[in-house]
């Protein structure tokens, strides 16, 4: 047991942080951000830093229920970056209305993400995902005061609720057809004929999950939640707890379902197509870029969807490196969003205001132009990159329908990314003043390195993706 | 040379430009880009003095393990040598085109044509499959840039059109792709193009890839977004499109679908030449009641490109050897035509054809080299057009008469729509005032002229110099489709040429080089 304890020390220490940055906030005031802030960041570095120092370590601890291997390891990395940077923005979107709750609130989401992607048991599935979706629903509601922000909490919530209900029947259903709760008991138990009670229950973990990752047709709380939610929130809800749900879908469907390949497969394949299709036809009629960007993560969660339907090395490869450049590219763009504020200093959601901004911000306009040409999968830029890795996944697994439905699919979805951008470029200035914003350095080094990264300089990393996420991938199989 | 990363200079000299013209200013710029694209073409200039005409089959390669998966392989044949030659001419010139119409955001402008210049180039260079995909796809990323911000009225719908059209047809070409990588475990194209593919197999691969290269082409009938395109585009745009871009198609057809799938291509020539002879024709009608200039030359390139997959569908030395001509002279001539085009839209602002007339009075210069272009368009001997047209007919008259009857219609017929454009616009009676204000031309397109001028009766004149480096890669791809090759309905029996006579003939070079098999 003492030994387990040494293996999680990622999960240990977000849990002491996470508690001294309460308390920092509880007994020095909601003023100090520097110092909450800065032990939240803190924390999640050091969390990191164990990560990577446990790397090549590959066992199970505290009876089998949590593993601790390459490809959690690979996750909780993501994950951690991503709430970091979620941390560091924030200050300066609430500017003065920031409260120790908000880095406290992501900490323990993060603790409970890196649960998520290294559950190998059901219960610490549930725990890991209760975990971050409570912090979640707070998050969300967290400008109590705003009517949109309590009522993204509250739908969130109560849908939360549903998807939860849906999995844990699917769990329950799994349990006693299997008799165990253990990820590779349930594989054993699946080796042989399926059962009804066992379809059903895979059925209805796979909704579950497709609740978290907003897989059509579980995407409906989605757009509401991303517009709804104050910014920096809706970045963290789309970058950090995507990886997490996409890591757990991909560890339940090949560990545990592995050996019932047929009866998964079919149901992945669906949520798939349904995502890449809806989340393009979605997009085109909205009006918010918050919410044109929630479709935008339903889309490409369609894509990362056609990796796993794949249910090969190759395709779990493809889903890691995918939720890398999603990620990089998500943030990025929801950073851009943030530094759209006109005048009075209040936020800019709608898309028309965003005409003619190559004019007024062009090095703004040029990044944002970078991750949406990124999103859309257009060569040069690196998100072609995983884009293809996902495609050529699904061909080697004689998936070729699935990938050129996907590919072709995925024209509509270029279709509003470049709108986009014909929007910034092409479209005469709006009345809406869109003055510098001063001071937000950075915010501006971080969009810059992303930008950077996604522009063909991404393309001299795949030699070390492959081999990180090979190694990750490796795990599962 | 050897051992000198000519090319991958040839690519970092405009990509520097291109950063470096978004930094200078709008005035700067201009001068910035110029010297780029000249220094590009000087370089290009030193790549054709040092190719080996008959030597290694891929020159000047390089390889750089840089992406794991794929490489950064380059490497030029003399299709490629020729292609890419075009592009470094072109480029200065479009810059040129460029310099006073443009005025607003010119470093944006300027940067994304360099872009452009870099994509182009890396696409005609690129030895590794996906490499190429990146480049060849990465192209649509400036033009939709250049139609949608300095376009015409419409710009906005024509960029859109542009971008999804090819995009859509595209993705297919990946898909295909990642089949044939997976197949031969390579993305090397030099040995993608000796892997023999599984029969069934090319049927579907060649059809992936004519999706995406029909719509590059563009062949009839997916041609509707090369109008739309060139009148929204600005004058430099319409150059480089129809100079370089539509080139692209041809291109793709000629080292990948006929190479790498001889069965399928053999298979599907029906296709190809049934479209080829629909476009010929059925273009040429609809190019012939345009009231818009710049629409009816986007008319004609289509035509033009469909002689072309015709004659490189021929199967036959003289097909193949003739279509690259066209492209080459098309490439030229076309450019020119728009820039002819943009010349007087400069003074009048509108393309309507009707609102011009007795441009020959008032600025006999540009009467002469419009008449010039307009003659190479038509293929009047001693022109770029006429060699191409005449050899590519040749090789297809080998491989079917009837299609070489119906493509020497649409020749007809351009003869037709061109002329009726020029009496139009630079014959009759100079009645109107503001025409009559126009100035004849400047020093800047006079430079702009000369330079297509020059190339397009070189090449009329002497094509030697440009097939010469084609000539042993076209007699690999015509080796490579031997065996699939179907019999012609021309039955071509060797005569018994006089022994004074057959010396006589090897003097007049190039259009009997192909003859002699």
């Amino acid at each position: 047991m003492t030994a387990d304890l040494a293996l999680i020390w990622p999960e240990l220490i977000l849990t002491i942080g996470g508690l001294i940055t309460l308390m920092l906030g509880t007994f020095l005031g909601d003023r100090q951000v520097g110092i909450y802030q800065l032990s939240a960041l803190l924390t999640l570095a050091a969390a990191a830093a164990a990560v990577v120092a446990l790397f090549g370590v590959e066992t199970t601890v505290f009876s089998g229920t949590l593993s601790v291997d390459g490809f959690g390891g690979f996750a909780k990395l993501l994950i951690y970056a991503a709430s970091f940077v979620c941390i560091l923005i924030a200050p300066r979107f609430f500017s003065g209305g920031m409260r120790a709750e908000y880095p406290t609130l992501i900490v323990f989401a993060a603790l409970g993400m890196g649960i998520m992607a290294s559950a190998r048991d059901l219960m610490t599935l549930y725990v890991g995902l209760e975990l971050n979706s409570l912090a979640a629903y707070v998050l969300a509601s967290f400008m109590r005061t705003d009517e949109r922000s309590s009522e993204a909490g509250l739908k969130y919530f109560v849908l939360g609720a549903l998807a939860s209900g849906m999995l844990l029947y699917g769990i329950s259903l799994l349990y006693g057809f299997t008799g165990t709760t253990d990820f590779a008991g349930i594989a054993a138990a699946m080796g042989g004929q399926l059962n009804i009670g066992l379809i059903f229950g895979i059925v209805f973990v796979l909704a579950g999950l497709g609740f978290k990752v907003s897989a059509v047709p579980f995407h409906m709380w989605t757009p509401d939640v991303y517009e709804g939610a104050p910014t920096p929130v809706t970045t963290f809800f789309a970058s950090a707890p995507k990886v997490a749900a996409m890591a757990l879908m991909t560890r339940v469907v090949i560990d545990a379902m592995g050996p019932a390949l047929g009866a998964w497969q079919q149901i992945i394949i669906f949520l798939a197509l349904a995502s890449i299709i809806l989340g393009a036809v979605g997009a085109i009629g909205q009006k918010n870029i918050k919410r044109l960007l929630a479709y935008s993560s339903i889309n490409n969660v369609g894509f990362m969807l056609i990796g796993l339907a794949a249910g090969t090395q190759q395709g779990v490869e493809g889903v890691l490196t995918y939720l890398l450049v999603y990620v990089v590219t998500t943030l990025g763009a929801f950073l851009v969003v943030l530094q759209l504020r006109d005048a009075d200093g209040n936020q800019i959601e709608s898309i028309p205001a965003l005409a003619g901004l190559s004019q007024r911000r062009p090095g703004l306009a040029a990044a944002m132009a970078v991750f949406m040409f990124s999103l859309a999968g257009i060569p040069p830029l690196f998100g072609f990159w995983p884009k293809y890795l996902v495609f050529e996944a699904a061909v080697n697994a004689n998936l070729v329908p699935l990938a050129v439905a996907g590919i072709v699919a995925s024209v509509i979805g270029a279709f509003y990314y470049i709108a986009i951008i014909k929007m910034m470029y092409f479209d005469d200035k709006s009345d809406t003043e869109i003055p510098a914003g001063g001071g937000a350095i950075v915010e501006d080094a971080v969009i810059t390195a992303s930008a950077l990264w996604l522009s063909v300089i991404g393309y001299l990393f795949i030699p070390v993706l492959a081999v990180v996420s090979a190694s990750a991938a490796a795990v599962l199989f | 040379m050897s051992g000198f990363p000519i090319l991958s200079l040839m690519l970092a000299v405009p990509l520097v430009g291109a950063i470096a013209c978004l930094f200078v200013g709008d005035k700067m710029s201009r001068f910035v880009a110029l010297g780029a694209t000249l220094a590009t073409f000087v370089l290009g200039c030193i790549l054709w003095a040092n190719f080996d005409i008959g030597g290694a089959q891929w020159q000047f390669t390089e390889r750089a393990d840089l992406f794991g998966r794929f490489q950064w392989a380059l490497g030029i044949d003399g299709m490629a040598l020729m292609l890419i030659m075009l592009s470094v001419f072109l480029m200065p010139l479009c810059i040129l085109a460029s310099w006073d119409a443009i005025k607003s955001r010119v470093g944006l402008y300027m940067a994304m044509f360099l872009i452009m210049e870099v994509v182009m180039i890396g696409v005609f260079m690129a030895q590794d499959l996906l490499l190429f995909y990146i480049f060849f796809e990465a192209g649509l990323i400036p033009m939709y840039f250049i139609i949608g911000i300095w376009g015409g009225a419409n710009r906005k719908y024509a960029a859109f059109k542009f971008f999804l059209y090819t995009l859509l047809g595209s993705v297919l070409m990946l898909i295909a792709m990642i089949v044939m990588i997976a197949e031969a475990g390579t993305t090397d194209i030099p040995t993608l193009l000796n892997y023999d593919f599984p029969a069934g197999m090319q049927t579907w691969l060649w059809l992936a890839f004519f999706a995406s290269l029909a719509v590059k082409m563009p062949m009839w009938p997916v041609h509707t977004w090369l109008p739309d395109a060139h009148v929204q585009a600005p004058t430099a745009g319409s150059m480089i499109l129809a100079g370089v871009l539509l080139k692209l198609g041809a291109y793709g057809f000629l080292r990948f679908m006929m190479p790498m799938f001889p069965d399928a291509s053999a298979q599907l020539m029906w296709l190809v030449f049934g479209l080829s002879m629909v476009a010929v024709v059925y273009t040429s009608l609809v190019a012939l009641v345009q009231s818009d200039m710049k629409k009816l030359i986007a008319y004609s390139s289509v035509a033009h490109m469909a002689i072309v997959t015709a004659g490189l569908f021929a199967f036959n030395q003289q097909g193949i050897e003739g279509a690259l001509i066209i492209m080459l002279s098309h490439g030229v001539v076309s450019a020119a035509l728009f820039f002819c085009v943009g010349v007087i839209y400069d003074r009048l602002h509108t393309r309507e054809i009707d609102r011009y007339g007795g441009l020959a009075v008032n600025m006999p210069a540009y009467a002469l080299f419009f008449m010039l272009f307009t003659m190479a368009s038509i293929g009047l001997p001693g022109t770029s057009g006429f060699v191409g047209e005449f050899l590519s007919l040749l090789g297809i008259y080998e491989a079917s008469s009837v299609v070489a009857f119906v493509c020497t219609t649409g020749i007809i017929l351009g003869a037709a729509y061109m002329l009726y454009l020029y009496r139009r616009v630079v014959f009759g009676e100079l009645t109107k005032d503001d025409v009559k204000a126009m100035p004849d031309l400047n020093a800047r397109e006079w430079t702009i002229m000369v330079p297509l001028a020059a190339v397009a009766l070189w090449m009329g004149v002497y094509p030697e110099s440009f097939l010469a480096p084609m000539r042993g890669d076209v007699t690999t791809v015509v080796a490579r489709l031997a065996p699939a090759k179907p019999a012609g309905d021309a039955h071509l029996a060797a005569g018994k040429p006089k022994p004074a006579a057959a010396q006589g003939e090897t003097a007049h070079g190039s259009a009997h080089a192909g003859g002699a098999k």
